[in-house]
């Protein structure tokens, strides 16, 4: 549309053109069905509906369908993964590597294939894709980080931490969109993002971020507060917990 | 059917945990062991973080072991002297296992570990226990008399500053039952045990102490140290999980019952031989899968 626009104009408009440009870029209006997920006793996971509109300057909606990325990501916390090699017969973990960066949770949908719809720079300042992940090794040579990089993707990927659904945001009518982000049950607890990035021809051209919590909520997390806060009383009632039930057993098994 | 377990941090079938408690409690009601040693591996077998199934094994077991050692209690089968110097042991034991546990922690090497003492541990108790009920079965098949169970360990006998456990019907030095108590206190805060499977055969065959006061002494002794490894662990790690110990307790009630109903229809020889083969059957499924390729390569430490 820009392009087609600036053809049109003389050189001069050029100059004008570029600043106005500036000053009504595209938006994206975003919207998500929870910002906050409880975590309850019957917590089995949740899906989050992301969903919003895009607003084109002095509404001039493009004929193309636009290329949109939806990225749901958790806190990143450092971590160590351990590789398992054969020892003597028994398999025990011998090298590492530690992460500084690896998010608890990762999920991107995207409405073209990632290869397709950005660059590779452009995916690696976004982080767009588990690929482009910056997860800060700080330790060992580049061919094992490499092989652990492969790994730790592998692994929360199929625990469903990490996710990639290509081609799975719906749009209508070129403006407005939506998409289904799965939460698994092994969640980590935390402050989470739900961003959304416009790509033309490889580039982010506007993006757009809301909020999520996930926290414990009610008696879970009551629970937690107390095991984690007040470690001596908490074992003590655990004991206490324990002593009570196996008491209450012996004494119904004298009645009968 | 599904339950969020707070501290544990992910979601369980909470029948499948009742169950595997009630299988647990059936199988401790027959034989009369604390279970702690099918439990924990199974836990883990099903998802739930080794550090937390550790120490809500630990609670559990305080739970299923009160009971019965309130009734020994009432017979007057518990010797409390020897009980005392086996829980001084136990907590002993239980401080340095804590510090042993973060150590091999932050090793990255605590669920090989606790593979590897199962291994041996319960290989070593199951091939002893299968010889002698083997050994039993052929006696009574031959019409013999069943061997005299008390004998006396030379090494033990020579220890410094003996006492008398009148209860017991022993005169030794409290250093031996000190140690015991101490190596049991380890294996409960580092695998999740009661230990009665190294307790009682320690007892009765190295200690050499009259059968009458053997396990309710035992089950004395295991109540105090799981509860202190419950608070260790609840105060160190924070991997105690009450609604993961509930639920195991729930299960492990009944199923003791149905299982001490069970114990009554079979004979003891036979009891021993059925548990000889339990614990060697688990010995050598651990074995394996310490030999056998893993699946997951790769594990992760640290904030999940």
């Amino acid at each position: 549309m820009t392009g087609r626009l600036s053809l049109a104009l003389p050189g001069l408009m050029l100059a004008v053109a570029a600043p106005l440009h500036a000053a009504a870029p595209v938006r994206l209006i975003t919207d998500i069905s929870q910002n906050r997920i409880d975590i309850v006793y019957t917590f089995k996971g949740a899906e989050l509906l992301v969903f919003g509109a895009i607003q084109y300057p002095r509404g001039a909606v493009p004929d193309e369908r636009p290329g949109l990325a939806i990225v749901v990501r958790g806190p990143a916390e450092p971590i160590t993964l351990r590789k398992k090699a054969r020892v003597a017969g028994i398999w025990i973990n011998t090298d590492s590597v530690r992460f500084e960066t690896a998010p608890g949770f990762y999920a991107v949908a995207t409405s073209a294939p990632i290869k397709t719809l950005v660059d590779e720079r452009n995916a690696s300042i976004w982080e767009i894709g588990v690929d482009y992940l910056q997860l800060s090794p700080t330790t060992g040579d580049a061919g094992e980080i490499g092989t652990f990089t492969h790994g730790l993707v592998d692994l929360r990927r199929r625990s469903g931490l990490w996710s990639e659904q290509e081609g799975r945001i719906g749009i209508t009518q070129n403006i407005l969109y939506q998409a289904r982000i799965a939460i698994p049950s092994a969640v980590p607890v935390g402050a989470y993002t739900a961003e959304i990035y416009l790509i033309r021809h490889g580039r982010v051209i506007a993006r757009a971020a809301t909020p999520i919590t996930i926290d414990k909520s009610g008696f879970e997390r009551w629970v937690y507060v107390a095991a984690q806060d007040h470690g001596l009383v908490y074992g003590v009632a655990a004991v206490a917990l324990a002593l009570l039930a196996g008491w209450l057993a012996g004494l119904i098994v004298r009645r009968t | 059917m599904t339950l969020y377990l707070p501290i544990a941090e992910l979601s369980v079938n909470w029948l499948i945990i009742v169950g595997l408690g009630g299988l647990v409690g059936f199988l401790s009601g027959m034989f009369g062991v604390g279970g702690g040693f099918l439990t924990t591996p199974l836990l883990i077998f099903y998802g739930i973080p080794p550090a937390v199934a550790v120490a809500s094994s630990a609670t559990q077991i305080t739970g299923a072991s009160v009971s019965g050692a309130l009734a020994y209690w009432r017979r007057g089968g518990v010797d409390l002297k020897m009980g005392g110097v086996l829980v001084a042991g136990g907590f002993i034991g239980a401080g340095i296992g804590s510090v042993v546990f973060r150590w091999l922690q932050q090793l990255g090497q605590i669920d090989v570990t606790i593979n590897l003492v199962y291994v041996v541990l319960l290989g070593t108790v199951g091939g002893l226990m299968l010889r002698e009920a083997v050994g039993a079965l052929r006696r009574t098949a031959r019409g013999a008399r069943p061997a005299r169970l008390h004998q006396h360990n030379p090494v033990i006998a020579a220890l410094p500053w003996k006492m008398r456990f009148y209860r017991s019907g022993l005169y030794i030095s409290p250093l031996a039952p000190l140690l015991l108590g101490a190596v049991v206190g380890m294996l409960t805060v580092i695998m999740g045990v009661g230990g009665g499977f190294i307790l009682v055969p320690a007892m009765i065959y190295l200690l050499g102490m009259s059968a009458n006061s053997v396990v309710g002494t035992s089950l004395f002794q295991i109540v105090f140290v799981t509860a202190a490894t419950t608070i260790l662990h609840s105060v160190e790690a924070q991997t105690v999980d009450i609604v993961l110990a509930g639920l195991l307790l729930v299960g492990g009630v009944i199923g003791a019952q149905l299982g001490v109903r069970a114990a009554q229809k079979v004979s003891p020889v036979r009891l021993r031989l059925g548990l000889a083969l339990l614990v060697l059957g688990v010995a050598v499924r651990l074995a394996i899968g310490l030999t056998l390729t893993p699946d997951e390569l790769f594990t992760v430490f640290g904030p999940a």
